[in-house]
């Protein structure tokens, strides 16, 4: 019950999503319940990145699981989707029954706009990861540029700008050749 | 589309998405679009990105929020429920089965290398979105619209700020805007 509540939380309060919310997690987690240890956390940061699924589930999922099994892991994850489920729907309910007021339509609007900004930074974000392994804006940067990851980067978006193909089989064959060149 | 037909497509193509979101969730953006909307017509692109939104605009996982939406929009609530279900299932399973050795894992050389090649790939697929949507947004020929994604990408990348202030800033300058425009008109 108290993983529920606990994850119940972190759902509702990690508004943004991605890498932004691994500090909340960190703090209830760690600091507050004490479940796990930062050497553990910082593990399953490092696993959740490589698995697929969200950071936020992930977690739920891995500390569930540690703390009571696989009931442990279904509730704390089921605890962690709940509140953003019901909200963002009740949202889009009342998008959808409001569309003829022009000030729902202009807030849409600028969600929207907003938003695809947001998408952009969390491009942004990986972009750097990916070309530098660091997500951090600093002056050293350059230095590790890895040239093999942005050709890799390059050639990828230009066969989904040009053809269009299925992205997960774009995955798979990206994954392939990181096989093989890394 | 039958209606069973819908339900286990909506299963399948939810446990799929959900296998391959690496990097963070927003790459489920372009997976939806690729097989909402560019192969079943089930919404528009321009439906997308209000779902996209409204999953951003929400607290919690934007994968699992802009999967139950599309799961509401195309097969209601019963939508909503195989679409949360079908898409924890895999990082529970997957999570599941590596909670054990986890050590071992995160130091295998050849399971780093494949992830890198696919976080190249998670890069393209949503820097291409990114271009198509603000396509979108320029469409509406809003010079205000226009400025809105340069500057939550700026507010966000160089001044940190919260994606919640960013999400309610906007929507005050849009609306005092649409204010403005109808006092003129009237």
């Amino acid at each position: 019950m108290q993983l529920f509540w606990t994850f119940l939380k972190i759902g509702l309060f990690s508004i943004g999503g991605g890498y932004a919310i691994i500090p909340l997690i960190q703090e209830q987690v760690v600091h507050q319940q004490g479940w796990l240890s930062e050497k553990v956390f910082a593990d399953i940061i490092t696993i959740s990145q490589m698995t697929p699924g969200p950071i936020a589930v992930n977690t739920s999922t891995f500390v569930g699981m540690q703390i009571n099994g696989v009931l442990g892991a279904v509730v704390a994850t089921i605890g962690c989707i709940l509140g953003g489920c019901v909200i963002s729907i009740s949202l889009y309910q009342f998008f959808q029954q409001h569309q003829e007021s022009i000030y729902v339509a202009a807030a849409l609007k600028s969600l929207k706009a907003s938003s695809v900004g947001l998408i952009m930074s969390a491009g942004f974000t990986i972009l750097l990861l990916t070309f530098f392994g660091t997500s951090e804006l600093s002056s050293g940067l350059l230095a590790h540029f890895d040239w093999q990851s942005a050709l890799l980067f390059g050639v990828a978006l230009v066969i989904l700008r040009k053809f269009k193909p299925n992205p997960i089989v774009l995955m798979c064959l990206a994954g392939f050749i990181g096989f093989l060149i890394y | 589309m039958t209606k069973l037909k819908l339900y286990s497509w909506l299963a399948g193509i939810n446990l799929f998405i959900s296998a391959f979101t690496f990097g963070g969730g927003y790459v489920v953006v372009p997976m939806i679009r690729k097989y909402y909307v560019e192969k079943k017509a089930l919404f528009t692109n321009d439906e997308l990105m209000e779902m996209a939104a409204v999953a951003q605009s929400s607290p919690g996982a934007i994968a699992i929020n802009l999967s139950v939406l599309a799961g509401k929009k195309v097969a209601g609530m019963l939508g909503v429920l195989i679409s949360a279900i079908c898409s924890i299932i895999p990082p529970l399973v997957i999570l599941g089965l590596i909670s054990n050795w986890y050590a071992a894992f995160a130091a295998n050389q050849t399971i780093m290398a494949i992830l890198k090649g696919m976080q190249a790939c998670v890069t393209a697929l949503i820097i291409d979105i990114v271009i198509d949507m603000y396509q979108l947004i320029r469409e509406e020929r809003s010079s205000l619209l226009n400025a809105l994604v340069p500057l939550a990408f700026i507010a966000n990348v160089f001044f940190n700020l919260n994606v919640i202030y960013i999400l309610f800033i906007s929507i005050g300058i849009c609306l005092v805007h649409t204010y403005a425009q109808q006092r003129k008109e009237v």
